[in-house]
């Protein structure tokens, strides 16, 4: 392999990274809450709706529509619905106390089933299936430096700086959890309430807030993973394929994969990326044998997590309290 | 009770229900599931603006019939519903194929192992069984189906001993292990869609022995194939009732409670633990993979990626819900399939998107989840006066509480 096909499958590399990058934080976050949500995929797909809906509505019928109005409006209509999918999730199993596997299942079911109603909805009302295009936001998300980058694909700078400014944020908002899980009192207390909530209680922790914060901010974090997707990664449209809960799953995998660490999660993600898209770079595979390959990332992921559970050391396990539901009385 | 104290009591407690009596508790869920119904009416409602009664009238008929417009005397169109057998039979099968899958994860979840890894393990066995109808050919249909049941067990039963064996030997997370057993699946499925391509070029595999039907499970009541599900059904409840003894008569069953219960106090009791764990997953894959086989050679003679179709999460949330009853399972797999057909039948009927049927199953599970909460807490409220303990109020809680859930499942 050449270096040109190598650029362009680490180009493509990190545009399909940073979609379960984003998933992958925000679940961090949360599972560092103790809460193991399952709804990712759910959450990601109101993410990738809510984002391409608000958009839509702007944009519709609106020729002076501009672009950094539409872009922002489906920033913040993502991170507020995803929250509230976290919402939802975080009521039912803190206050309601059920399980949470079950419950992420079913907003995993509930999201998918929402998002791609609307968008068939969507395609609908634009007159049919890859109709749907909200061209100036997804501009303004593909902005990139063309200054630094330039325009030549195949160029080392184009493979560094050649990315829609999300993909940045993605960085920056994995630096921002590292700081804030290993450097702040607020993290340190989150991490507290997932290893150990009835400790974190009778430290003075109110268990209830950390949990419902940070399963609410990690499901907003998520849903920009979903969002990235609609408008980066295939464009300012809607797909009704289900793409988006499969690269959710495999966001919830390179949880794993980073063992809750959000640095290990942004090197993480881009290597799930070269994973996905190497069939189209290595020869002599043909139509049967690219399926078979494709399952690489997911059996790299479960060859880590045999890995991390037979090493059994202590700063690569799951937060001791993940998945549990903390509830005073039981003390 | 003084009135610093007072400052500190919260509004509500909630503390921990002893016991409810069966009536309570299905009352609970009863009510869950009524006002899980008004909602999703009200969604329904919304999307379509049709009367809302014709909206249950036409769920309701999504399984038996469909309703077909006709002109009467007076020239006017009405929409006549018609029975159909065939339908029925439909809706039996899917929900016979959601109850073995259910099933198959009741010894793991009474084991506290959480498998997710249904949906695979659907898939494996699914392979298993187009690979038996591809290549044993020549054999009688009996002995066919024997060795398609044998090996489509074998297939699940492999894909549930890795998670088992690694839960057992190094704790290894076994949600994470399954889930992504899942796609190991959808990806060999992928791959032997691509060998079994017929026609070449279209992808799928296209209906298996269409001419000779062979592998396919008869009808019981007739000699038309697909004119009847009664072997769907038959197998489906043998393993039903089977499993259902087998959790709670055996001594294997026992043991998987216990393990369940506490793994310590099992080890304490001299519970091979580790034995447990892998038997248990071993058998829990291969009733998975037994509905896999239920799936193509009862159902759809065919394989593609989506042959589990999310079935695999959905039994999840129906084997929770159930709490590991086997008899429990058969009722929420009925009321979800039934739900699901008749959403569909609304979605076509008014040409909104298939989608549809999956809010509402969200909606309606959301509930069930949140109805559980009721039956194992009580809420007591803070008594300003007496010094007597409050009284609890069991029945009119839900109502309260589920109206806030209606907001946030609505946003």
């Amino acid at each position: 392999m050449d270096l040109t096909s190598f650029l362009t499958l680490f180009h493509s590399a990190v545009v399909f990274g940073t979609v379960i990058l984003f998933g992958a934080l925000g679940e961090i976050l949360t599972e560092k809450s103790g809460n193991l949500n399952l709804g990712v995929p759910g959450i990601m797909y109101l993410g990738g709706i809510s984002g391409l809906t608000a958009s839509f509505i702007y944009e519709n019928g609106n020729p002076n529509a501009s672009g950094l109005v539409s872009a922002l409006l489906a920033l913040i209509s993502a991170f507020v619905f995803s929250a509230l999918g976290g919402l939802l999730y975080s009521f039912l199993t803190i206050t309601l106390r059920t399980n949470q596997n079950v419950t992420g299942l079913t907003l995993t079911i509930f999201g998918g089933g929402l998002a791609n109603f609307l968008g068939g909805m969507l395609q609908k009302f634009s007159g049919g299936v890859g109709q749907v295009k909200v061209g100036k936001a997804a501009d303004t998300f593909g902005i990139y430096i063309k200054s630094i980058a330039g325009t030549d694909t195949s160029h080392p700078l184009y493979a560094i700086f050649g990315y829609g400014w999300l993909t940045y944020i993605a960085i920056a908002i994995a630096i921002a959890i590292f700081f804030f899980l290993g450097k702040t009192r607020t993290g340190l207390n989150l991490r507290a309430v997932g290893e150990n909530p009835a400790t974190a209680d009778a430290a003075g922790i109110n268990v209830t807030v950390y949990k419902y914060l940070g399963t609410c901010i990690g499901a907003g974090i998520s849903g920009f993973g979903g969002l990235y997707y609609t408008m980066n990664y295939i464009g300012g449209t809607w797909a009704n394929d289900g793409t988006i809960e499969a690269l959710g799953w495999l966001a919830v995998a390179l949880v794993i994969f980073a063992t809750w660490r959000p640095i290990n999660a942004v090197w993480g993600a881009y290597l799930f990326g070269i994973a996905y898209w190497a069939y189209l770079y290595i020869a002599g595979l043909n139509r049967h044998t690219l399926e078979l390959f494709k399952m690489l990332p997911y059996v790299v992921t479960l060859i880590v997590l045999i890995f991390v559970s037979l090493r059994r050391k202590k700063e690569d396990q799951p937060p001791a309290h993940l998945g549990l539901p903390y509830f005073r009385e039981d003390r | 009770m003084t009135k610093a104290n007072l400052a500190h009591d919260p509004l509500i407690r909630i503390s921990k229900r002893e016991d409810i009596p069966m009536w309570k508790s299905w009352l609970v869920r009863i009510i869950g599931l009524l006002l899980a119904l008004v909602v999703s009416g009200i969604v329904i409602v919304c999307i379509t603006h049709i009367n809302p009664f014709m909206v249950f009238a036409k769920m309701a008929s999504g399984s038996f019939g469909s309703w077909i417009k006709n002109t009467n005397a007076a020239g006017e169109t009405v929409e006549v519903l018609t029975i159909s057998t065939k339908r029925i039979w439909v809706t039996i099968r899917d929900i016979m194929t959601l109850l073995c899958i259910s099933v198959g994860l009741a010894p793991a979840f009474a084991m506290k192992f959480w498998n997710v890894g249904a949906e695979g393990q659907v898939l494996v066995g699914g392979i298993a069984t187009v690979a038996c109808m591809k290549y044993f050919t020549g054999l009688p249909t009996i002995v066919l189906v024997l060795v398609m049941i044998v090996v489509s067990m074998l297939a699940g039963a492999i894909w549930g001993f890795f998670p088992g064996f690694f839960k057992a030997h190094w704790n290894t997370n076994e949600t994470l292990f399954t889930l992504m057993m899942n796609y190991i699946a959808i990806q060999i499925t992928s791959f032997m869609v691509a060998v079994w391509e017929n026609p070449p070029g279209s992808n799928s595999v296209g209906v298996i022995n269409r001419n000779d039907q062979y592998g396919w499970l008869p009808s019981l009541f007739s000699d038309v194939p697909n004119k009847d599900f009664g072997w769907n059904v038959i197998i489906v409840l043998i393993v039903t009732v089977a499993v259902f003894i087998y959790l709670r008569y055996s001594k294997q069953g026992y043991e998987i409670s216990v393990v369940g219960d506490s793994v310590n106090t099992a080890r304490y009791a001299g519970i091979r633990v580790k034995k447990v764990y892998i038997r248990t997953m071993a058998i829990s894959g291969a009733i998975c993979g037994l509905a896999g086989f239920v799936a193509v050679s009862g159902a759809s003679h065919t394989i593609s990626t989506s042959t589990a179709g999310g079935r695999g999460f959905t039994a999840i949330i129906v084997a929770w819900l159930a709490k590991f009853n086997t008899f429990t399972m058969i009722l929420i797999s009925a009321l979800l399939v039934v739900l699901d057909k008749g959403a569909s039948e609304i979605a076509s009927s008014y040409g909104i998107n298939e989608y549809v049927s999956q809010i509402i199953t969200g909606i309606i599970l959301f509930f069930l989840l949140g109805s559980e909460f009721f039956i194992n807490y009580q809420l007591k409220f803070r008594h300003n006066k007496g010094a007597e303990p409050p009284a609890a109020k069991p029945v009119q809680a839900p109502a309260a509480n589920t109206d806030n859930e209606d907001k946030e499942a609505n946003e």
